[in-house]
Order: C-alpha cells, then sequence, then structure tokens
C-alpha cells in the first residue's frame, strides 16, 4: 500500500513517505457493554488480519478518548486525535456508532551513513484535521448511498446482517481510497457543473421531462456531461455522493475500457432507423445477449418519511450521461429496459452531438486560451459548484494535481481559517517557492488563487486577483 | 353530430323578394347586391346589399326584359342591359341628369355577353368577339372607349377583387386569358390551358363556365376547376385542380384537390377555405391549401376533414311581428335551387335569401385529431384566437391531456407566428425611425391577426389557471412551464418575468428548491428587479435564494441602491461600504443609513470605521472632513 515518491535533496537519497491508511474501524460501544464481551462492538476492522486483542484495545481506546473529551464539551465530541506518527479521526453518523479512520502521517526516511538504520521523521503537522475528517464522513456517505443508514441494516437484519453489509462495502471501497492524494476539494466535495448556454439547456430539460412522462417509472433524472453535472431531479446532498460516485468511480471504470479503444470505435446501435450511441453503464453490457442480466445498483435518497431506494440506471451516449432512479420496489425488466434504449438512446446522441457543438463555438469565442499566470479553485457553498484549474481529470486511481503538495497544504490553512469565522475574509500569502496564494471569501464563496509571479508585491498580486474576480466572476456577486 | 358541422349560413341573410314571373333577380359580384327587378323595373326595383346603405329601391322605365343589371363601385351609375347590342346607363349621382343613355358594342355583329365594373365610371363589355373598355362621363352622359381587345369569347368569369377578367377562348374553350383593369389600362396576363379529362372530337365546346371560378386564396388569384370524374380515365372521383394566377410570370398548375367522389359539385372560398358542397351527399368538404403534402410538385391533397353538411338552419317565418309564435321551418340545405357565388355567397333565389358561408372552429377541433395539424390549421383562420386556447387547455388537462412532445409542437408552432410578428413589427418600427419619408411609405404597419397568441394570453387563459388546478401533477406543471418557456427561447422571444413567476411559485409550493437554484445557475429564469425581489422573498425558507437574489441584481448593474440595502439590512455594513466603493458610487451616497445601520450593531469599531471612511470622503471631496448639513 506504501507510495513512494522519492525526492532530491541536497544530494542525499532521501525517501518521502505519503500518508496512508492504517486502520479503519467502526463499532458500536452499546453492542458489548459488559467485560469480556468488547468483541461485539466491533463491526469492521481493517485490516481483518489484525489480531483480536490488538482490535479491542485500538477500539477500546478510542472510546475512552472520546468518552473522556466529551466531557470537557458534551455537544462536540472529539473529531481527532494527533499522535507523532499517525493521527485518528473519529466520526459519529448516527447515535452511538462510531467510525475511526487511523492515517499515517507523512514521514522521510533518512539514510545514515555508516551502515546505521535510516531515520525517520514524521511530519506530523502535514496532513489537515479538516481534509481527512471529510474523506471519513464521504465514507459513510458513500456507504449510506448504496445501503442506506446503519439503522436500517439494524431493523431487517439485526448486527450480522450489518456487519456482513460492512463487510461487503468497505472490503472494496477502501481499496480505492488515496489518502496521499486528498486535498481541499475533498473538504468541498463539490459538484462540477458544465457550463451550457441556455437554450441547450432547457433542452436537455425538455428531454429529461419527456422521459420522465413516457417512461413513468422513472422518479428522479440526473444528466451529466463530461463527467460533469447538467441537471439532478435529486436533492442535493443525495447528488453530491452519487456525483462523487459517478465521477470518481462507474465512469472511470467504463471510460478506460473506451480510450484503450478496446470498444472503439463505437458501433452505433441501430433501433428502427435511428443510429445511437447509448449503452448501458450499470445493468445490462449488451441487450440482444439473451442471457443478459436486468440488475442495477440500488442507491438510497432521502424523501419525506426517512429514505427510499431506487434502481440506479446509467445510461450513456458519447459524451452524455443520464441517470434515472427506479423505485426499486419495482422490477426493471428487459422490456423496460428496450423501451428506454429504444426512446432515450436516440435522443441523447442527438443532445450529446448538440451539446458538444455549443460547446466547442462557446470555446471558440471566448478567444485562443492562453496559458494563465495563475491556477484557481473556486467553490460556492450554496450550490456547490466547484471549479479548479490546478486538477487534472480525475481516473479510477488517482488524482492528479498540477501544484506542488506545499501549496496545496498552504490552500487547505487557509480554508481552515475561513471556517473558523463567518465573515468576509481575504488571505495573501507568499510561499517559500515564490508563489503567491491568495483566498477569498465572500459570503458563502470561496476562491483560492496560486499566482506564479516571482518578482510581484502584494499591490500587484491584489490587483491581478481583482482583474480575475472581474473576468471569471463577474456574473456573480463577488465582493472585492 | 349536432356539434360537428363545421359550415353554417350566417345568421342574418340579406331577404328579398323571391324570383317569379314578375320578379326576376340579379346578383352581382362586385357589389354583392341582389336586384328584385319587378316587371321590367316599371314596379319598382329594390337593390339589397351586404348593409342597409347598400339597400336602394327605385322605379326605372319598362323598356324590355332585363337580362343583367349592376350599379358601379360605390352605387353611382346604374348599367342595365336588355339586348345583346347595347347597355342602358342611368345616373344615381344627385344633381345629375337622370335619364338614360345608351352604349352599344363597337364591334359590329359582336353580341355582348355581359359587362363589369371596374371601377366608379370604368365599365367593361364583353362581348363574343373581344372586350371593350369605356370611362363613363355621367355628366355627359356618354362613354369614351378606353381599350378594346379583339378575340373569340365562349363565356367570361370575373374577379372583382382584383379586377380580373377571365376568358373562355377557343373552340374547346379550355384556353383561358386573363385580363387584368387598373386605371384606365389593361393588361395582358399569360393565358393558360385547361387539361381536359377527355378531348372530345369532334371539337367543340368542353370546358362549361360552370366548372371554373377565380378567387383569391391566401391573397393570391387561383383559377378554380372542377374536374369531372371521367370514365376513362381511372381516377376514383373528381377532383378541382386550381391554377396559380401571379401578377407577372406564368401561369402554373399548384394543387389538386381529391373530391374522392362524383356527381355535382359547387366551390366557395371562406376564410382562405376551399368549400367544396357536394349535392347528392348533401355535405361539403374543406381544403387548406397551405397544408403541405410535401410529396410532389402540384400538391395533391386529400381534405383536412371527413366531410359534413352545413348546420340545420331554421328561416324565421317573416310575416307581422302580431303572430311571432310561428315555429321557425327548416330550410332545405344544399337545394338545387341554390346559386353559388364567390367568394362565400350562396343565394337562394325561390325563397328569396342571400347567406354568407361561415366556418365555426369549434367542431373542427374534435375532428381533426392530430394536433400539430390542427394548429396549424387554425392558425390560419380568421377567428382563431379562442379556439387556439381552448384547445391549449384542453391539451394541458383532463381527459384530453397530449404528451409532451404534442404540447411542444403546439406551443412551438404559436411562436412562430408570434414571432413572425414580432419580427414585422420591429422591422416597421425600425422603418419608421430611419424616416418618415421613405421607411413608412414603402412599409405598411404589420396587422396583428387573431392568430398572434401573445405570453399575456398564453399566461391568463391557459397557464395560471391550469398551473392551479387540482389533480394536475406538479411535475407535469412544471414540464409544460419549461416547455414554453424553451419555445419562446427557441424563437428568441423575450419571456415576461410572470411566466418566470409562475415557475416559482410552482417549485416553491412542492419545495423543489433544488431545482429552482439550478435553473438559476444556468440563467435559465432572465434576471430582473421583480424575479430579484422574489427571490429574496425566499429566503426565510431556502437561505441560499439570498445569494441568488444578489448575483442577479448585481448582473443588472442598474440595482447598485437594492444591493446597497440588502447588504444593510442584514448589517453586512463593511460589505455594502466595499460594495459601493467597487461600483464608484461611493462620493454621492448619502452616509446616513450607513452610520444608521453601523451603529445598530452596537459595534463600535465598526461604527468608528464607517465614520472615518466617510470623513477621509469628505476630505477628499470637500478639503474638510465635515460633513454637509444637507447632504448628510
Amino acid at each position: 500500500m506504501l507510495m513512494i515518491s522519492p525526492k532530491m535533496a541536497s544530494g542525499m537519497q532521501e525517501k518521502q513517505y505519503t500518508p496512508c491508511l492504517l486502520n479503519f474501524f467502526i463499532y458500536n460501544p452499546t453492542f458489548g457493554p459488559r467485560e469480556g464481551e468488547e468483541e461485539k462492538k466491533i463491526l469492521f476492522y481493517h485490516p481483518s488480519e489484525v489480531e483480536k486483542n490488538e482490535k479491542i484495545r485500538n477500539v477500546g481506546l478510542c472510546e475512552a478518548i472520546v468518552q473522556f473529551t466529551r466531557t470537557f464539551c458534551p455537544t462536540k465530541p472529539a473529531k481527532s486525535l494527533h499522535t507523532q506518527k499517525n493521527r485518528q479521526f473519529f466520526f459519529e453518523p448516527e447515535e452511538n456508532f462510531w467510525i475511526v479512520m487511523v492515517v499515517r502521517n507523512p514521514m522521510i526516511e533518512k539514510p545514515n551513513k555508516d551502515g546505521k538504520p535510516p531515520t525517520i521523521e514524521y511530519q506530523e503537522e502535514e496532513i489537515l484535521d479538516t481534509v481527512y475528517g471529510a474523506v471519513v464522513r464521504q465514507c459513510y456517505s458513500m456507504y449510506k448511498l448504496f445501503n442506506g443508514p446503519f439503522g436500517r441494516a439494524m431493523e431487517t437484519g439485526g448486527v450480522e446482517l450489518l456487519m456482513q453489509k460492512l463487510e461487503k462495502f468497505f472490503y472494496r471501497y477502501l481499496q480505492t481510497l488515496h489518502l496521499q492524494s486528498c486535498d481541499l476539494l475533498d473538504v468541498f466535495g463539490g459538484i462540477s457543473f458544465f457550463p451550457l448556454d441556455k437554450m441547450t439547456y432547457l433542452k436537455i430539460q425538455s428531454f429529461v421531462n419527456r422521459v420522465e412522462e413516457s417512461l413513468s417509472l422513472i422518479k428522479y433524472t440526473a444528466f451529466l456531461y463530461n463527467d460533469q453535472l447538467i441537471w439532478s431531479g435529486l436533492e442535493q446532498d443525495d447528488m453530491r455522493t452519487l456525483y462523487k460516485y459517478l465521477t470518481t468511480s462507474l465512469f472511470p471504470r467504463h471510460s478506460e475500457p473506451e480510450l484503450a479503444g478496446r470498444d472503439s470505435p463505437l458501433r452505433p446501435e441501430v433501433a428502427g432507423n435511428l443510429l445511437h450511441y447509448g449503452r448501458f453503464l450499470t445493468g445490462p453490457a449488451n441487450l440482444k445477449d439473451p442471457e443478459a442480466k436486468f440488475r442495477f445498483p440500488k442507491i438510497f435518497v432521502a424523501s419525506e418519511d426517512g429514505y427510499e431506494e431506487l434502481h440506479l440506471i446509467v445510461y450513456k451516449a458519447m459524451s452524455a450521461a443520464a441517470c434515472f432512479m427506479i423505485n426499486a420496489s419495482v422490477e426493471v425488466t428487459r422490456e423496460f429496459c428496450e423501451q428506454l434504449d429504444g426512446l432515450v438512446g436516440p435522443q441523447l446522441t442527438l443532445l450529446a452531438s448538440d451539446i458538444c457543438e455549443q460547446f466547442t463555438i462557446n470555446r471558440r469565442t471566448s478567444g485562443p486560451e492562453k496559458e494563465p499566470q495563475f491556477k484557481f479553485i473556486y467553490f460556492n457553498h450554496m450550490n456547490l459548484a466547484e471549479k479548479s484549474t490546478i486538477h487534472m481529470r480525475k481516473t479510477a486511481s488517482v488524482c492528479l494535481t498540477s501544484v506542488h503538495p506545499d501549496l496545496m497544504k498552504i490552500l487547505g490553512d487557509i480554508n481552515c481559517d475561513f471556517a473558523r469565522v463567518d465573515e468576509d475574509e481575504e488571505i495573501i500569502v507568499k510561499a517559500m517557492t515564490d508563489y503567491w496564494v491568495v483566498g477569498k471569501k465572500s459570503d458563502q464563496r470561496e476562491l483560492y488563487v496560486i499566482l506564479n509571479q516571482k518578482n510581484a508585491n502584494l499591490i500587484e498580486v491584489n490587483e491581478e486577483v481583482k482583474r480575475l474576480c472581474a473576468t471569471q466572476f463577474n456574473n456573480i456577486f463577488f465582493l472585492d | 353530430m349536432a356539434e360537428e358541422h363545421y359550415l353554417e349560413l350566417s345568421e342574418n341573410p340579406v331577404q328579398f323578394e323571391h324570383a317569379s314571373s314578375v320578379n326576376n333577380v340579379f346578383f352581382d359580384e362586385a357589389n354583392k347586391q341582389v336586384f328584385a327587378v319587378r316587371s321590367g323595373g316599371a314596379t319598382g326595383v329594390v337593390v339589397k346589399g351586404p348593409d342597409d346603405k347598400s339597400s336602394v329601391a327605385f322605379r326605372m322605365d319598362d323598356k324590355g326584359e332585363v337580362k343583367c343589371i349592376k350599379f358601379s363601385i360605390g352605387n353611382k351609375i346604374l348599367a342595365v342591359q336588355r339586348t345583346s347590342k347595347s347597355v342602358d346607363f342611368i345616373n344615381f349621382i344627385p344633381d345629375y341628369p337622370h335619364t338614360e343613355f345608351t352604349q352599344e358594342c363597337k364591334t359590329r355583329n359582336a353580341s355582348i355577353l355581359g359587362f363589369c365594373w371596374t371601377s366608379w365610371n370604368e365599365i367593361v363589355f364583353i362581348t363574343d368577339q373581344g372586350v371593350e373598355f369605356y370611362q363613363v362621363f355621367p355628366d355627359k352622359r356618354n362613354l369614351k372607349l378606353l381599350k378594346s381587345q379583339s378575340i373569340n369569347v365562349n363565356w367570361y368569369q370575373y374577379c372583382p377583387e382584383t379586377a380580373v377578367i377571365l376568358l373562355s377562348t377557343t373552340v374547346q374553350g379550355n384556353v383561358l386569358q386573363p385580363l387584368a383593369f387598373k386605371n384606365g389600362n389593361v393588361s395582358k396576363m399569360s393565358k393558360f390551358e385547361i387539361e381536359l379529362p377527355v378531348i372530345p372530337k369532334p371539337a367543340k365546346l368542353s370546358l362549361s363556365e360552370r366548372d371554373v371560378a377565380m378567387a383569391t386564396i391566401y391573397g393570391q388569384l387561383y383559377v378554380m376547376y372542377l374536374k369531372h370524374h371521367s370514365r376513362t380515365a381511372n381516377s376514383p372521383g373528381a377532383e378541382v385542380v386550381l391554377y396559380h394566377l401571379p401578377r407577372e410570370g406564368p401561369c402554373k398548375k399548384s394543387h389538386v384537390l381529391k373530391l374522392n367522389t362524383t356527381g355535382k359539385f359547387a366551390l366557395n372560398i371562406v376564410d382562405n377555405l376551399v368549400v367544396v358542397h357536394h349535392q347528392s351527399s348533401q355535405t361539403s368538404l374543406i381544403f387548406d391549401i397551405r397544408l403541405k403534402e410535401p410529396d410532389c410538385s402540384v400538391n395533391t391533397q386529400q381534405p383536412v376533414l371527413p366531410a359534413r353538411s352545413i348546420h340545420p338552419y331554421r328561416i324565421p317565418l317573416s310575416g307581422s311581428a302580431v303572430v311571432p309564435s310561428q315555429p321557425p321551418v327548416p330550410c332545405q340545405l344544399y337545394s338545387s335551387s341554390w346559386s353559388v357565388f364567390q367568394p362565400d355567397i350562396i343565394i337562394s333565389a325561390s325563397e328569396g335569401y342571400l347567406w354568407y358561408l361561415q366556418v365555426k372552429l369549434p367542431p373542427t377541433v374534435k375532428l381533426l385529431q392530430d394536433k400539430g395539424k390542427l394548429m396549424d390549421f387554425l392558425l390560419r383562420r380568421r377567428d382563431c384566437k379562442m379556439v387556439i386556447l381552448s384547445v391549449c387547455s384542453q391539451i394541458l388537462e383532463g381527459s384530453e391531456k397530449a404528451e409532451l412532445p404534442v404540447v411542444a409542437t403546439v406551443f412551438d408552432k404559436l411562436n412562430q407566428v408570434y414571432k413572425d410578428y414580432l419580427e414585422a413589427e420591429q422591422s416597421y418600427a425600425a422603418a419608421v425611425e430611419s424616416g418618415p419619408s421613405r421607411g413608412a411609405a414603402t412599409q405598411k404597419r404589420p396587422v396583428r391577426t387573431q392568430a398572434v397568441i401573445d405570453q399575456s394570453d398564453m399566461y391568463t387563459h391557459v397557464l395560471s389557471s391550469f398551473s392551479e388546478r387540482k389533480g394536475v401533477s406538479h411535475k407535469f406543471i412544471i414540464a409544460v412551464l419549461m416547455e414554453y418557456i424553451r419555445s419562446l427561447n427557441q424563437y428568441q422571444i423575450t419571456v415576461q418575468h410572470y411566466l418566470y413567476e409562475l415557475v416559482i411559485k410552482t417549485l416553491v409550493q412542492h419545495n423543489h428548491f433544488y431545482m429552482l437554484h439550478q435553473f438559476l445557475q444556468y440563467h435559465v429564469l432572465n434576471d430582473s428587479k421583480p424575479l430579484a425581489c422574489l427571490l429574496l422573498s425566499l429566503e426565510g425558507t431556502y437561505p441560499p435564494a439570498h445569494q441568488l437574489s444578489l448575483d442577479m441584481l448585481k448582473r443588472l448593474s442598474t440595482a447598485n441602491d437594492e444591493i446597497v440595502e440588502v447588504l444593510l439590512s442584514k448589517q453586512q455594513v463593511l460589505g455594502a461600504l466595499r460594495f459601493i466603493r467597487s461600483v464608484g458610487a461611493h462620493d454621492n451616497v448619502s452616509a446616513r443609513k450607513f452610520l444608521d445601520a453601523a451603529r445598530q450593531t452596537g459595534d463600535q469599531m465598526l461604527f468608528y470605521t464607517v465614520f472615518r471612511s466617510f470623513q477621509q470622503r469628505n476630505q477628499r471631496l470637500r478639503g474638510s472632513p465635515a460633513f454637509n448639513p444637507g447632504t448628510f
């Protein structure tokens, strides 16, 4: 699991180790209150091969810390514990259910001369509570999206079922956590929206409404293009988690074979007389296959009375993806899928090419893009809209940033400062590496800019950011 | 069945003394007057026009049987034809001598087939050997020959609207020569030949006057030819063949209307529809030549609607008002005594009635299932507005609710017409602005027909009641509203804010704030101050509305005062101050409200900061930190 990125420093070979996951466990102290029954508290433990007593010890320690700190502030229990070697994060998503994640601090291994064992330097201040706290919360949200809350499994099948579900879900999910590349964007957990002109947007609206009308089983629809959201019929919080799943797991899994050329050139399906490129990303890979299974992942979303269970059908044509959600109590049949394919396939194909056309027109009119002197991250708490010119496209395996981790750390620090106060703020930092980092907060919006201007002074940097706001954010109320 | 009669006779027919052995009845298509001539005029001539003003009664000497009698336009001069050689004239202009004067046709041995007035003092004689065009001088009581044309004529037809006379020439009669008359001039339009179903041998007159009519349809002149079914040709029924007669250029066969039956037919034009009456089945068919059936160069068309008879008509028994209890008598429709005239006149000489044929639109709604086609049809009719609006309501609610694609098609069709009108208005306005000398003279102000259904019509008659109706799913309501907005946008029509308010209201009512947020995020709902204020009012239930509203005010760029008010009301005094500076309005803003707001926060430091800021401003502006008493 260790990711190693060697770094050159002062002629000596040093090894730098990025933060990594040590433990991840879920427990409920009320399940084994008596001595000798401590094991019953543990619902899930990673890594599973850890010896039982050690599991019990670690869980007990966490329980004790939480209990102890609660005496100081009953309403806000401890969120994290900093130690030299690692950091622990505590999260109680449902009453008495605790999720704990233990992250090993990044460290530098300095080789010693004379064959002595290398010196290890832990960089305990390098990781941010906000970032990993958000990762833990995201773990829970993702579990809840596919399984419903812990309480639901308890109601239907008791502890055993819950443990099964946790095992099944987290065994795979934890492998997809890439703690070394978590950063400010994980704190935001935002949604990237696809910029689109009004007319095309209305066409998409029209498409969604028509599909929902003719296939009345469909309860909610979400529409994405290029992995960016355009329309969500789901409420914001559910969409946030679903979006995360789609963009970091489902889409990358399907785009990689495409990129690898296995599927390409895409064979257009012939339905009626209309050529279309639609296909199911969840459910049957090939409708024509007589053996095809019509099973779709189920998801849980908030509803007026708690939560509801839905089938998640993801259907994609070229770069446009539509998620259709159907009440889970209804069986999705072959006929329905064929009907959907016949109806949605041609329309979605057409829309996708429309959007693509509009997009290229807009890009052309906005002029040739020069490599800007700055990079930025924008986030709006109100609609969760995020925009980053720092991050490259996300793939299933890793999220790439184009700036040095130190700068990302500064961004995270500024974000923590912003979180402490309600008022609008602006922070300008000169980084060690001659970069300027500017953070601005206006009402519910945050903007982080990294400028690469070596000899600029504070006033020039301020002017530069003003210019950026005027060009990039002129249509929102963003105070200078 | 009763609601399915889409044709009816006008409720107030022109009544005249019915034809009899002593009373001859004539009809003048130009003035639409019926002449009842009793005993050659000696015992009176009663002229009934479409309205009371054009009705006249007079006496004239009986100088023999009247063959034809017509007033010039405006009832100025009366022309009476009694022989085949001459026409007599009587002045009806006050103060002019009333004695008759006579004009014989100039061509020797020719006999007059008839005459037509083309203006108040210009008249055309049509003889079997040509046409003679005269100007009448009522004061001098004589005529001057303006033009003449020599050509063999079998029969003729006259279209008063366009002042075009159509002459049937050649032995078979199927070569038609149209002549246009205007301001003392005759112009020959291109002649054309009508294809006969069978060519007779030996040649003889085969094209009957009865089978040809002229009319203007959608502003264009057409010759309609009723082509009877021939046993040799394998066509299943008779056809009406339309020839388009442009002002310039050759005449072209343009449409073939399939009647799918045989028998006796008569033609009318009502509201630009070709109505074909079929006597034996006592039904009528209608055709709309603008409904496109795009398969070949000559547009072959089927009837728009299934054949139906004219709405039953009852004749109120005229008579003295003393016995009003007499029940009205049903009138025999499609009677053999009916005469049909262009464009929309039906006369029963034996009963003494002249009706105008009318189209009733409401029954067509049920008969035409395809809503897109129905809209195309309705949008071209004269009194269509309320029917269209009722169709719109119908497809949104109740048992006949249509699917969204149909709703979208209907909206698109309405907005196409709406857009065309707006564009015409705009170019007219531009022309007027560019200079009264040229622009306004060449361009007429566009006429707003009933087919122009604007947003306020839709809002008042359809959408507002529909959105409040119980039992309609809100999903459908929102989908319909968005579809209408999409359609307006597609035709680049500025959407009125009340439509957006309807959308917002519906979304808010069902707690779909996140949907609303997304619409605003993509600027689907256009910015406006009323909308921004509406959003502000939602802040209590949906906090993000505050940000949405401020963004909108900012984009409007004319709402800086409002932004300051909003910020101050939130006690964001520094924010307000920074904003007012950023837009450069710091110098002329009133310090009082800022200081007031700062004081209300109870934050002394804040108050001091604001106060100092204004002092510095004063210093900069007036060289003194003091506040001006007046402008404080």
